[in-house]
């Protein structure tokens, strides 16, 4: 879990880094010569990438020493220059009144969204690409190599009730719902260069409006599920020793005859468990961020909180913005959204294979609620031995063994 | 499987019914850029 909240953090700092504005260097630049205009070296510094300091332009805006006088050349305007009246509206530091439309309309001009643009087709897009082939390509391999998961012990004809209806509704609805949200996610973000020049523009179009419209609602029922899944299922959840063992011998997953004790939940289904409610409800607050634009802005905020700790400074990202405007807002909030996705796309694929193809026995659980016996002890012992001697103390409860239908 | 099942219906429902619940209380995400910010009444016109 800490190695997966770790990586996420990398990821993160990688793509702040990439997109950020602040530049941490050519603050002592000599403009004399520019008469405290940019300098060409500062227009090259851009043309490379390079991070250029822009302070220098920001703080000339509306000063009226530095503007020509009324009487000269390009001073008609009195104490503002058209440039400053730019720079100003750029940096979003002019005095901008709307009538309707709110903070967002007095933002005439946001820069940021090029980056944002940029950023978007290029590393996320690539990378997330990269991430799920990945994901797909190692499960391919593992099957290969280590085949389906058999149960190895002879079957006993019985089955044991793992999960009640409402666990299993719950569990469906939340993986309907990804499932929806995942595939309209990707064709959006990969329609424009992956499914246009197969389907052209107006097909697409259709696609693109159905996707939103689908994304959009069905995330309802994802945010649903995900309660539920966590009312229900976060007691047998909670760390505990068995999963350090089970851990170390990893589940068992590359040797046969290998079935380190676990209750209800093994350590690996308790790292899904975590980062679904985790990664999850991350995508879900910054869905509602997208969902209803401008109005939930929490980027700045997670910033600020985040420069207090110190953590940006440490890991070489310097003092996170703390002032964005409401566009960058939602430019934070649909990348973190899409990444943070990706990874939990990647991890639940791997629950999927796992879940279906990748181990005997192991739908069941979620398709009938009822697995086999056998199937039961060599992956839940500690979990069968509770429902068993429970029965026995109890009478026969909903869990017990029963003959097989 | 019963649970697959009422887990799709359910997912139906919710998402129509979300569409229409938002829709009627003027929060959606395609009302945002139809809204008043662009539309002048005839007794604002200049």
């Amino acid at each position: 879990m800490t190695r997966l909240v770790v990586a996420i953090l990398f990821v993160v700092g990688f793509m702040i880094q990439a997109i950020a504005q602040e530049a941490s260097e050519t603050s002592g630049t000599d403009r004399t010569a520019t008469g405290g205009a940019q300098t060409l070296e500062d227009i090259l510094k851009r043309q490379r990438g390079e991070a250029v300091d822009d302070q220098f332009r920001r703080d000339a805006t509306g000063d009226p020493d530095s503007a020509a006088a009324i009487s000269s050349q390009l001073g008609t305007l009195g104490g503002t220059s058209d440039a400053e009246l730019w720079r100003a509206l750029r940096y979003g530091s002019a005095d901008v009144t709307v009538s309707s439309g709110g903070l967002p309309a007095t933002v005439l001009v946001q820069d940021g969204g090029m980056r944002w643009l940029e950023f978007r087709q290029g590393p996320l897009a690539r990378y997330g690409g990269y991430l799920l082939l990945g994901t797909i390509a190692a499960l391919a391999l593992f099957y290969l190599t280590r085949g389906r998961i058999r149960i190895d012990g002879e079957k006993t004809g019985r089955t044991i009730t793992r999960f009640k209806a409402i666990e299993r509704f719950g569990h469906w609805l939340l993986a309907g719902s990804f499932i929806l949200l995942g595939i309209t996610g990707l064709i959006t973000l990969f329609g424009r260069f992956g499914l246009i020049p197969l389907i052209g523009k107006e097909t697409y179009a259709d696609i693109a409006l159905a996707s939103k419209w689908i994304h959009n609602n069905v995330a309802w029922a994802f945010m649903l599920g995900l309660v539920m899944v966590f009312v229900m299922w976060v007691i047998h959840n909670l760390p505990d020793r068995t999963d350090i063992n089970w851990i170390r011998k990893a589940g068992g997953l590359f040797s046969s005859n290998s079935h380190p004790p676990a209750k209800k939940f093994n350590a690996g289904q308790k790292l899904i468990f975590w980062s679904v409610i985790l990664l999850g409800g991350s995508i879900s607050a910054s869905g509602l961020s997208l969902l209803f634009p401008f109005e939930l802005p929490m980027f700045a905020k997670t910033f600020a909180a985040l420069n207090a700790t110190g953590i940006p400074q440490l890991v070489g990202l310097g003092v996170l913005p703390e002032q964005l405007a409401p566009h960058e807002e939602m430019q934070y909030a649909q990348l973190w959204h899409a990444i943070v996705s990706f990874v939990l796309m990647a991890i639940v694929i791997a629950h999927i294979y796992i879940g279906s193809i990748g181990m005997e026995g192991a739908f069941d659980a979620m398709g009938s609620g009822d697995v086999e016996e056998q199937w039961a002890r060599e992956h839940h012992s500690l979990w069968v031995a509770e429902v068993t001697s429970s029965a026995d103390g109890e009478g026969k409860p909903e869990s017990a063994p029963a003959p097989a239908e | 499987m019963k649970a697959i099942v009422f887990a799709t219906i359910a997912i139906v429902v919710i998402t129509v019914g979300s569409y229409m619940v938002l829709g009627q209380i003027g929060f959606s995400s395609a009302d945002r850029s139809v809204g008043d910010a662009v539309r002048l009444d005839d007794e604002d016109r200049p």
